[in-house]
């Protein structure tokens, strides 16, 4: 017993408190007064020069929002949050939106440099990274920067910030924008609808196979602030794009909400591979401060043929709640969700996916792999489902939870559905522990206890892993040792 | 090399005492039979040697190159070079062998203080030694132990010791599980290894793994110490004649 005691102790001793990226940096802020209201709406949509249709859109959705009551299903539990408390928008007074890599604030691409995000073209050109990576930065709750644009441009890909798009291509957000996730759909979706600040806008057209891996990076700055990111990534027939976000905020007391829309759309043949790799701010080791998780993303396989991807590194927040989900429209789609969900301390997680199977032949695989430690709750929630005129649907799915020390929690909570009796859906589950004899094995070879664990969970995740862009397999391999134990990286 | 001193030792969770006034001297260069009943002890001796932590010293010493190691960890006894070969080598899933031996050789060099091994000598050094215990390259991707047969996973545990080259061995019932043409190629493997600054000790309950790692030693261990020792015709008497003889006349 003693071997697995003292690797209890050390991982609650080490805790969340290794959070690298809690830094808090001092930038001149011009921020909307706390609270919410159609004012707040109006002042949100005029910060952001927004046509008229975009502001009906956002009321619509705020005095649906008034409606409805904050869903209570997951398991999870937080105080009841002050919506009128938050600020909805804050803005760097010098870079106020999107612009050119010389005319950001020097300060916040310092930020993002202490973050390894490197914005100017010409430094991600003279790394060694051989592919190159086109970054949105999205700080707080304007998109500052984006690059590789013209690149892309060249290709056909448009590649900006969402309050860009709506200026610049209003024909494609109006046809798209709310056509996966509705102002309607729930609690939290109606909210970002209303107040949604920036995020990334993809479109790859026809035939076209984005040269580049696209990226967003958001980071949350200002203290007593939400943000509400909205991403919308269409690929059009035939095409691919593979697009990774990644997101960290500094270690403050208080919790903030994040509260993000994201969807995909896959026309004919299309592919969209969406990678995530969430490491907000956990909170303390007492469970105090850290970030309110509540995301709604989901991808429609529109089109026949089509594919989406997520794979999603879940090592951050205090609160996730994420279900990143596939319609499978189109005859012979198929969607894949591939999961790692660490938690340690106090974090609480309820996350897992949805397939929806309404065409014919459709597929579907979701491998889910849960790590818990400290006292942290962590559940998986999967809903797979056959329509009546799926016929033969597919789904498999594995799902299996590793627990560290005794006062964690593991929670399988899968929803099966079929109404079509072609359809074949399998589910499996495990749930084991470290066992002392694998950790003894490792220390026997001379390995020390940290570096076995981190070993031993690595090796536990390895097939979500290899799912991730080459780039960031071994930042997540590396963020998974340190939110375990902190020796690692 | 190895001094063992009036060792007692218990089972950390219920207090059971196994070892009981263990007494046992292995020289750098000796290979060190250690034979005995079921119960009596071996498997926990080879455990307490390397470090788990499910057992208590109560008294006495274990002196290794002249020092205690009582207040060392099982990872810091395995870097100043014990090692124990498995006698059911645990699976580590998703971990690559190659990863894993990887990992082990670094950490066991930075212990030391030694630079890590630049990827091609590893690379060189492990084909070399794998080439030897005639095992497959392909098995060096495959999780440890993860659907390995018996023979695979006693060879595997061969190659990990002779690329860690560690000064103590300890063979724990090696020659369970495996076939005669796995027992010879993992004796070679032993046998290989030895020389005059490394020890090994060779825990078995048949006579058989002897004809192939000959000792220069054999203990009899029965309820937790060491009632005869003798030269490798002991191992063949007990073979002839059983264990009551020699626990009677002990008793």
């Amino acid at each position: 017993m003693a071997a697995v005691q003292e690797t209890i102790d050390q991982v609650k001793l080490i805790d969340v408190d290794q959070y690298k990226y809690g830094f808090e940096s001092m930038i001149e802020m011009d921020k909307a007064p706390n609270g919410l209201s159609e004012e707040i709406i109006r002042f949100i949509s005029a910060k952001k020069d927004e046509p008229d249709w975009m502001l009906e859109w956002r009321l619509e959705a705020y005095r649906r929002w008034l409606t409805l009551t904050e869903p209570d299903w997951a398991r999870v539990n937080y105080p009841k949050i002050d919506f009128n408390a938050i600020s909805y928008y804050a803005a760097p007074k010098s870079t106020p939106g999107p612009t050119s890599i010389d005319d950001v604030d020097p300060e916040i691409l310092k930020i993002y440099e202490k973050l390894g995000i490197p914005l100017r073209e010409q430094e991600l050109l003279a790394g060694v990274k051989t592919s190159k990576i086109a970054v949105d930065a999205v700080f707080d709750s304007v998109s500052v920067v984006t690059t590789f644009k013209e690149e892309l441009k060249k290709a056909g890909v448009i590649f900006m910030s969402i309050s860009e798009a709506v200026r610049e291509h209003p024909d494609l957000v109006k046809k798209y924008l709310g056509t996966v996730v509705p102002t309607t759909d729930n609690y939290y979706a109606t909210l970002n609808s209303a107040v949604f600040t920036d995020g990334s806008f993809v479109f790859v057209p026809k035939g076209v196979r984005c040269p580049m891996e696209l990226s967003t990076y958001f980071r949350i700055n200002e203290k007593g602030t939400g943000q509400f990111e909205r991403t919308l990534i269409i690929a059009e027939e035939g095409a691919y794009v593979s697009y990774l976000e990644g997101c960290t905020a500094p270690q403050r007391d208080e919790n903030q909400l994040h509260a993000a829309v994201v969807e995909l759309v896959a026309l004919d043949d299309a592919e969209i591979k969406y990678s995530t790799v969430q490491n907000w701010y956990p909170g303390d080791k007492d469970g105090k401060g850290g970030i309110y998780n509540f995301v709604t993303k989901r991808g429609d396989c529109r089109g026949d043929r089509s594919k989406i991807s997520w794979t999603q590194v879940e090592t951050g927040s205090a609160i996730t709640w994420k279900y990143p989900s596939c319609i499978l429209r189109g005859d012979d789609s198929r969607g894949e969700f591939y999961s790692i969900a660490v938690s340690n301390g106090h974090q609480q997680i309820d996350s897992g996916t949805k397939m929806i199977h309404l065409g014919k032949n459709t597929s579907s695989r979701i491998i889910s792999k849960g790590i818990a430690a400290g006292v942290s709750q962590n559940t998986y929630r999967g809903q797979v489902s056959a329509h009546r005129k799926a016929t033969n649907a597919r789904n498999f799915t594995q799902c299996d939870s590793l627990l560290i020390g005794d006062r964690c929690g593991a929670h399988t909570v899968p929803y099966i559905e079929a109404k079509n009796s072609t359809a074949q859906f399998e589910h499996e589950a495990t749930t084991s522990k470290i066992s002392e004899d694998q950790l003894f094995y490792c220390l026997q070879r001379g390995i020390p206890e940290e570096a076995a664990i981190a070993l031993i969970v690595n090796g536990f995740v390895k097939e979500v892993i290899q799912e991730l862009p080459m780039e960031f397999a071994v930042e997540a391999q590396k963020l998974i040792g340190i939110s375990l134990e902190g020796s690692v990286g | 090399m190895l001094e063992i001193k009036n060792l007692h030792a218990r089972i950390a969770e219920d207090g059971t005492e196994i070892i009981r006034g263990l007494n046992l001297t292995v020289k750098a260069g000796e290979v060190a039979a250690i034979m005995g009943p079921n119960g009596s002890g071996k498997s926990t001796l080879s455990y307490i040697l390397s470090g788990r932590k499910d057992y208590e010293v109560t008294e006495g010493d274990i002196l290794y190159n002249g020092e205690s190691i009582l207040e060392l960890d099982a990872s810091e006894r395995a870097a100043k070079g014990i090692f124990l070969a498995f006698q059911y080598p645990v699976e580590i899933p998703g971990v690559a062998t190659m990863q894993f031996l990887k990992v082990a050789m670094n950490e066991q060099r930075k212990y030391r203080g030694e630079d890590e091994l630049k990827t091609p000598d590893f690379i060189r050094r492990v084909k070399e030694a794998a080439a030897e215990l005639k095992i497959n390259p392909d098995m060096l991707k495959r999780p440890l132990n993860v659907g390995f047969s018996g023979g695979e996973k006693k060879r595997a545990e061969i190659l990990q010791m002779a690329l860690l080259e560690p000064s103590l061995c300890i063979l724990d019932e090696t020659d369970s599980g495996l076939d005669i043409d796995a027992l010879k190629i993992v004796s070679d493997g032993v046998n290989a290894l030895r020389s005059p600054d490394r020890a090994v000790i060779v825990i078995t309950h048949y006579q058989r793994l002897l004809e192939y790692i000959v000792p220069d030693t054999v203990h009899v261990l029965y309820k937790g110490q060491v009632i005869k020792t003798g030269d490798k015709s002991l191992a063949l008497d007990l073979e002839a004649n059983g264990y009551a003889d020699i626990i009677g006349a002990a008793a």
